[in-house]
């Protein structure tokens, strides 16, 4: 019987040959059990593939970018700006019929102009008592709004991330004395504070700011971000403490410290990159209520000062002519819902999607 | 009462007084920073009546006498005199305006939290139906609203529009809206807390024994579930009685009520800094009493809460 070129030949037991069977052909069975049936995925992938099958999330993102976008971009060519009174010529009122404009009016001058076959854009939302275009001051007001929101979240976050994983690092009397020191100023009514400061450094900070660019901005948005940046870290440092204390357990921070890497390159390296998921989270969630805290500083008087509009103050403005004018005070207000409900909403679409405790 | 509570609550009293103390402490300071003091106003007075006006209210001694001094006032309840009220005293402002914040507070406390809780269990008794749904629509919907705006729109639909109440707060039955306007935003948080623990509870083992046993599902609901589902709840009355009491500063300023809010946000535009000082104070106490309150509360409601 002569043997196939293709067989091979048998192993004796005791050889200590390599076994010539384990370099045989593969044949198309095992070829296809090496086949990969899915890409292999990664931690941010498969987050993201969760997220766009939540619809209400992907519609809020929708909308936040939305948003974000006609606040970013739309000031940059409107044909008005947040400040210019219209009828107003060097200081002086020329023209009165440009004050309180009902959506779509225009005032006398503009109606000349129109007459004589001129393009005037319309004021889509009128104009408010000063003569000033409506809609880009609701614009202009979401702006502020939401970089507030976004300021803020991220001195929180800052401070948070780097208060809590020390505490969470080092442990022991370290932790004990900084968990205090959260504990306390956790108890602390934080709206009651933030009106006290911004009351008064409304007084102090008002002369020192005078003819920089900080003025502008007003006391009212520098003591929301100091007050932020004092009291609302703790939430989020406590938050991140919880994260490390159980990541500490890991493997992989025992062997980054066997081969002697130091407590900041652990923390910023391993640690932190493994509690992202909740730190993207909670910032999300942290905007709306930035925004939240905004608006209603705004509207006690303590927010921007004028002439610069946040959603707040456009509808605490709104306020005094709110029997005639009610859609002055109703547009900004549904601005804020928006923007808190869909930031909520896709805050929450987030947790779904990235917090690996949920996951199924 | 075992020693492990007992010891756990004198932790959180201390660090409750402690907070006080704090805010205390903080009002004092950040007030006595602002430059001019409490009587620089678009008139200047003249140096020596300004002399004799900081000799009277003790503004010329050391700044730490003046700490004490005031701490020591403050235990005693005394705020001292309001600035722009002239012969008036801050704690006896204070009291007049918290009489009827106090009841407007409550009763919108008290509204939230029946209102929550009922939609809450209905919302997880009928899970997943069109009950639900619109429970979470309408709950999601009101948390994204400051408070502000619900009683802007509330006086826009309700005084305005369709006038059925009082615009006035301080006429009869010229507490409705504020009171709706304010316990909105509770009641729909507590609506979802007690629908997720509601949730939580009815897929618990217990309850499905007590439904083999043939209990009737009205028992199964209040007797075995809602008693269990509640507790998260008790943690929510502080922040609740908070946001309340800070929402009321703006409410009660929309809908013209005569209560702690009107007094602060006068005081805040007037400069009025003992005033001001002193409703941070007050308010604050009462909020930090409240969480104290609530956190005890928890751990003596659920003992299975770990106390370490």
């Amino acid at each position: 019987m002569k043997k196939s070129v293709n067989e091979m030949p048998k192993k004796n037991p005791l050889s200590l040959q390599l076994n010539l069977q384990s370099f045989e052909p593969a044949t198309d069975e095992e070829k296809f059990m090496q086949q990969r049936m899915r890409e292999s995925t990664t931690f941010f992938k498969d987050g993201m593939r969760r997220l766009k099958k939540n619809k209400i999330a992907m519609t809020c993102l929708i909308i936040v970018l939305a948003v974000v976008f006609i606040a970013a971009f739309v000031p940059l060519f409107y044909p008005y700006s947040y400040e210019d009174q219209l009828g107003v010529v060097a200081g002086q009122k020329t023209d009165a019929s440009y004050n309180n404009l009902k959506p779509f009016e225009y005032g006398e001058t503009e109606l000349e102009r129109i007459e004589n076959g001129e393009f005037i854009f319309p004021h889509i939302f009128g104009t408010d008592a000063h003569g000033r275009d409506y809609a880009i001051r609701v614009i202009y007001g979401t702006r502020i709004s939401l970089l507030v929101g976004f300021f803020a979240s991220i001195i929180v976050l800052i401070i948070g991330a780097v208060y809590g994983s020390i505490s969470g690092y080092y442990g022991g009397k370290v932790d004990l004395v900084m968990m205090r020191i959260v504990d306390i100023i956790y108890s602390l009514p934080d709206l009651l504070m933030i009106i006290l400061f911004a009351t008064v450094l409304k007084q102090t900070l008002e002369p020192a700011l005078e003819g920089t660019a900080l003025a502008k901005l007003g006391t009212g948005m520098i003591s929301i971000f100091i007050v932020f940046a004092l009291l609302y870290w703790v939430g989020m440092a406590r938050l991140i403490r919880g994260q490390i204390l159980t990541i500490k357990q890991q493997d992989y921070v025992l062997n980054a410290r066997s081969i002697g890497a130091k407590g900041s390159h652990i923390i910023r390296r391993h640690m932190l990159p493994n509690c992202i998921s909740v730190i993207i989270i909670s910032t999300a969630l942290q905007i709306p209520s930035a925004i939240f805290t905004e608006s209603y500083l705004s509207f006690l008087g303590l927010g921007v000062s004028m002439p610069m509009p946040s959603l707040g103050s456009l509808a605490s403005e709104a306020l005094s002519g709110v029997y005639s004018y009610s859609y002055r005070l109703i547009i900004p207000a549904v601005m804020i819902c928006l923007i808190v409900l869909s930031l909520n909403l896709l805050g929450d679409g987030l947790r779904d999607a990235f917090d690996p405790k949920l996951k199924k | 009462m075992d020693s492990k509570l007992a010891f756990y609550i004198v932790k959180r009293v201390l660090l409750a007084a402690f907070t006080v103390f704090l805010v205390i402490t903080i009002t004092f300071f950040v007030m006595k920073a602002i430059p001019g003091g409490p009587f620089l106003s678009e008139k200047s007075p003249s140096p020596e009546v300004m002399a004799q006006l900081e000799a009277k209210y003790g503004l010329d001694k050391p700044i730490f006498e003046q700490y004490t001094t005031y701490l020591k006032d403050v235990l005693h309840f005394d705020f001292g005199p309001s600035i722009k009220n002239r012969g008036r005293n801050v704690t006896d402002l204070i009291l007049e305006g918290f009489q009827t914040s106090g009841k407007l507070g409550i009763i919108a406390a008290m509204l939230a939290i029946a209102c929550g809780l009922t939609l809450g269990a209905l919302a997880a008794v009928f899970h997943d139906k069109v009950l639900d749904k619109v429970i979470m629509v309408l709950s999601t919907g009101s948390v994204a609203m400051p408070s502000f705006v619900i009683a802007t729109i509330l006086l826009l639909a309700f005084c305005v529009k369709i006038p059925i109440f009082p615009s006035n707060g301080s006429t009869a039955g010229g507490l409705v809206l504020p009171v709706i306007a304010l316990s909105l935003y509770p009641m729909a948080y507590i609506t979802r807390l007690t629908r997720s623990s509601m949730l939580d509870v009815l897929g618990q083992d217990y309850i499905r024994t007590a439904r083999a046993k043939g209990v009737s599902p009205a028992k199964v609901i209040f007797k075995h579930s809602l008693k269990n589902a509640v507790t998260p709840v008790i943690t929510y009355v502080g922040p609740m009685i908070a946001y309340i009491l800070t929402g009321s500063l703006v409410v009660e300023q929309i809908f013209v009520v005569p209560g702690i809010g009107k007094f602060f946000f006068s005081s805040i535009i007037n400069r009025d800094y003992p005033m001001v000082m002193g409703t941070t104070i007050f308010l604050a106490t009462i909020m930090v009493i409240m969480t104290l309150i609530s956190d005890i509360c928890y751990k003596i409601f659920d003992p299975r809460v770990d106390l370490s």
